[in-house]
């Protein structure tokens, strides 16, 4: 970049970040970067400039690179959820995709810092990966680098299965007894929220310890407090784990929502801008690549810019039935976009905001294998709609917990698939329970439904046996 | 008043950043260990076997996909967006390749098709990897090994030299620094000392020659699974062979009761009726090297695949012929196919006689054995044993 360009960007971000200063967007303060695209490519296979070594990295990153050299895909900037936060732009982005970008990246920023899904997100993670990326290093050096490999290998295989919830579980006491009746009602867990501080010592009757008290959620922090085969420096590397999970957890549960108030907000304040007959026409073909639908997916950035565009409307606009039902006022638009990016993460976001009128005008649908053709299925829009919260459910993971910490009391892992219409991949179920079994040291199992009949599968070191129930 | 975000706008030197690579090169060894784990697999897949071993090949390679519980995409539905007239049965992607989404962001959404990892192999690379684990056995210092060729090759500079041979090129770049050094203006000033000339060398390369006999029994017992366990094992052998020798022949005798000295496509697609005597492959294969391959000039390597359904009054002849054959090869095998058979033959309880380390038997009953018979035969251990 030359003098004379690096000025002219200097001077756009001036302008752009007074226009959304404007709009009320409220971010925190910016450092831009600019990069080569190799360096933007590990990043973005990264998740961050500075992360521990792994292989998988290697081969997204390669991916990526690649997609990026034969011209099939381009990032053309990372933004990272940081107090200050940091952006990193390709160096070969002109000045209007530039514009572009900082538009969107401003408003990332104003999503990260007001989301409430963020609220509990480390805003130093930029150093204390790092920090962690060094430590791991560190490992590599003493006990090999293999050895930490392996390690990395299985806890990256449960990465996901944390427990991001907002309010902080209560902590976890080995001794405690379980006496509470076990369910209820469909609902009863939630009076359970109000005891967590008071519970009282229940008197002595001598059922046997249900170890964890409760299913657990967080099978990562289970194995890594419990597990009686780690050592220190390799419990240490999945606290590590964890915590990386633990913060780029709310990114998951909020892509559509995330990329769709960028999205939203690149189009408005670029409109406030003076841009040339060219640099109009760059906009718009930039634009249009990344609004652009698919037949096979949901492009986020799409869905969660039209689905802003609507709430606006229908908020400045409301139908008499919508005042009436809803009490709604009318041109409070802008007003409740903010409200909704402050509250919401993607399912409820599409459960509230998904309208029979969206669904058709977008012309959304289900399709599903059959054969060997992936057809059109449904184009109810209440089944898209479902379909689509359900894909978003728990970060689109499984929903899997730790049953039994000591399944025949033998010190055994007994995990549960909560089965929720969809079933698992066996060819991964078997592949994967070997790495439970490396982290937990004991014979493993895991609970699910194949073909619609409650199976369990088991490792113990050899083959993974499955068997139903 | 709100207080104006402040920015910082920067351009740093990447260039010492190298963490992707250096992960990827990682990665491309878990590919290279993987594709080494998968041998036995690759050894008989079909596509290398047909392809003639020129190109690079694409092997699905699962055991680098990174394992994790996950939903079974085909049992579940996914969204899509159509273009506004989108109908139920309308089809939207075909199996394996769903049509890419055209969003920035290709992560986004869930995409059905399973990404299963492919890596394209050059076949060399396979080759070598293969080979670096097989032996010759029996190598024997022959006359014939003597026979030596005289090659000359022009490989390196040297001060001194004939005038003929000046390396005009070099003198000139000599010539040039030299000049540019003392700073005179004109360059191309050569001197004496800034001539460069090519000298040779003498290469002397042993000549050698082998041939394989490659015999198999097309009677009505050997099916397509047999064949072409046959058919993948000469492919590796004669490529082997050639790593060795400068020169390697393969003659195909084709038998039932009678042998038959066939074309290479005629042996693999040959199949005929009625019973087997495996002694008439063996005749034709001693009347073939007495013809054509003299044991003074070839390397022999006479190897039988046959599913051990001999005629059982035929064995013994088969035994005595078996021991000219070995008097006059490097290496006799006989591999034995079969699918079914729990225990050997009868033909093979007869060759267990053989007690010449020469003489080398193996089973095959799967694909994968393929391998375990090469490195049976390639290997050198039982030249130590005996």
């Amino acid at each position: 970049m030359t003098r004379v360009e690096h000025h002219e960007l200097e001077k756009a971000i001036n302008e752009i970040t007074e226009i959304a200063v404007g709009f009320g967007l409220d971010f925190y303060p910016m450092r831009y970067e600019i990069c080569p695209s190799d360096i933007i490519y590990t990043f973005g296979a990264y998740g961050m400039p500075t992360r521990y070594s792994h292989w998988s990295f290697g081969k997204a990153f390669h991916r990526m690179k690649l997609q990026y050299d034969l011209g099939l895909s381009k990032i053309y900037e990372l933004v990272i959820n940081s107090n200050p936060c940091y952006a990193f732009l390709l160096d070969s982005n002109s000045l209007i995709q530039n514009k572009l970008i900082v538009a969107h990246v401003l408003a990332h920023c104003d999503f990260f810092k007001n989301n409430v899904r963020f609220s509990n997100t480390s805003r130093d993670m930029v150093e204390s990966m790092s920090a962690s990326a060094e430590r791991i290093r560190s490992y590599e050096m003493k006990y090999g680098k293999q050895e930490v490999e392996d390690l990395l290998d299985a806890a990256l295989a449960i990465q996901e299965h944390i427990d991001p919830s907002l309010i902080k579980p209560k902590k976890r006491n080995k001794n405690e007894e379980h006496l509470k009746p076990k369910s209820q009602g469909p609902y009863d867990d939630l009076w359970a929220l109000d005891q967590l501080e008071n519970e009282e010592e229940p008197q002595g009757s001598r059922t046997r310890k249900s170890f964890p008290p409760q299913p657990e959620k967080d099978i990562l922090l289970f194995i890594q407090e419990y597990s009686t085969d780690l050592e220190e420096w390799q419990r240490d590397v999945l606290t590590i784990l964890r915590d990386e999970m633990l913060y780029f957890w709310p990114q998951l549960e909020t892509k559509i929502m995330n990329e769709g108030w960028a999205s939203y907000w690149h189009v408005r304040i670029l409109r406030e801008m003076d841009l040339t007959e060219e640099e109009a026409i760059e906009f718009a073909t930039l634009n249009a690549s990344v609004v652009a639908p698919s037949t096979t997916s949901i492009n986020p950035y799409y869905l969660g810019y039209k689905m802003f565009e609507d709430i606006e409307k229908r908020w400045d606009e409301p139908t008499d039935e919508e005042i009436e039902r809803y009490g709604i006022v009318p041109n409070q638009g802008r007003q409740k976009i903010f409200e909704v990016r402050e509250i919401d993460g993607d399912t409820s976001f599409l459960r509230n905001y998904l309208t029979k009128d969206l669904v058709e005008d977008l012309d959304l649908y289900l399709f599903q294998k059959e054969g060997h053709n992936y057809t059109i299925v449904d184009k109810d829009w209440e089944n898209v709609r479902e379909q689509l919260i359900q894909s978003r459910i728990n970060g689109s993971f499984p929903y899997i917990m730790v049953e039994d910490g000591d399944y025949l009391h033998q010190g055994e892992l007994y995990l549960k698939h909560h089965y929720d219409g969809i079933e698992l991949d066996v060819k991964y179920i078997e592949k994967t329970l070997p790495y439970v079994y490396y982290l937990w040291g004991r014979p493993v199992h895991l609970e699910t439904i194949v073909e619609d009949e409650p199976a369990l599968f088991s490792y113990s070191g050899k083959k993974v046996h499955r068997k139903f129930l | 008043m709100k207080h104006r975000p402040s920015f910082i706008l920067s351009q740093e030197d990447w260039s010492l950043h190298r963490k992707g690579y250096e992960d990827q090169t990682r990665h491309q060894e878990k590919v290279r260990e993987a594709i080494k784990d998968n041998l036995p697999d690759l050894v008989t897949e079909e596509s290398i076997i047909m392809s003639n071993g020129s190109d690079v090949i694409k092997i699905p390679i699962r055991s680098l996909d990174e394992y994790k519980f996950k939903f079974n995409n085909d049992k579940k539905q996914h969204a899509g967006q159509g273009d506004g007239d989108s109908q139920v049965g309308d089809v939207v992607a075909r199996d394996g390749k769903p049509e890419k989404g055209k969003g920035k962001d290709q992560e986004a959404g869930d995409q059905p098709g399973e990404d299963y990892y492919e890596e394209a192999v050059e076949f060399e690379q396979l080759e070598k990897l293969l080979f670096s684990e097989l032996e010759l056995p029996h190598l024997k210092q022959k006359e014939r090994d003597q026979i030596k060729v005289k090659d000359i090759r022009f490989n390196d500079i040297r001060k001194k030299g004939l005038m003929g041979n000046v390396d005009k090129k070099r003198t000139l770049l000599e010539s040039i620094r030299r000049n540019a050094l003392e700073n005179n203006e004109k360059l191309l000033d050569i001197s004496i000392d800034d001539l460069r000339f090519k000298t040779w060398e003498e290469v002397v390369q042993p000549h050698s020659n082998a041939v394989v006999m490659a015999m198999l029994d097309t009677s009505a017992s050997m099916g397509y699974f047999e064949k072409y366990i046959a058919r993948s094992f000469f492919f590796w052998m004669v490529r082997f062979l050639r790593t060795k020798y400068e020169n390697v022949d393969i003659v195909f005798i084709a038998h039932h009761t009678r042998a038959k000295e066939v074309t290479e496509e005629e042996f693999f697609s040959k199949g005929e009726s009625g019973g087997t005597i495996c002694s008439s492959a063996y005749l034709k294969a001693l009347e073939i090297i007495e013809e054509r391959y003299s044991p003074e000039r070839y390397n022999i390597y006479p190897f039988h695949f046959s599913d051990g359904d001999n005629l059982s009054s035929d064995n013994k002849q088969c035994l005595e012929l078996i021991q000219e054959l070995l008097d006059m090869s490097n290496m006799f095998g006989y591999c034995e196919v079969s699918q079914y058979r729990k225990s050997g033959s009868s033909l093979m309880s007869t060759f267990r006689k053989i007690k010449d380390p020469r003489f080398r038997y193996a089973t095959i009953r799967e694909k994968s054995g393929v391998y375990d018979a090469l490195k049976t035969f390639f290997s050198k251990e039982n030249v130590d044993a005996s």
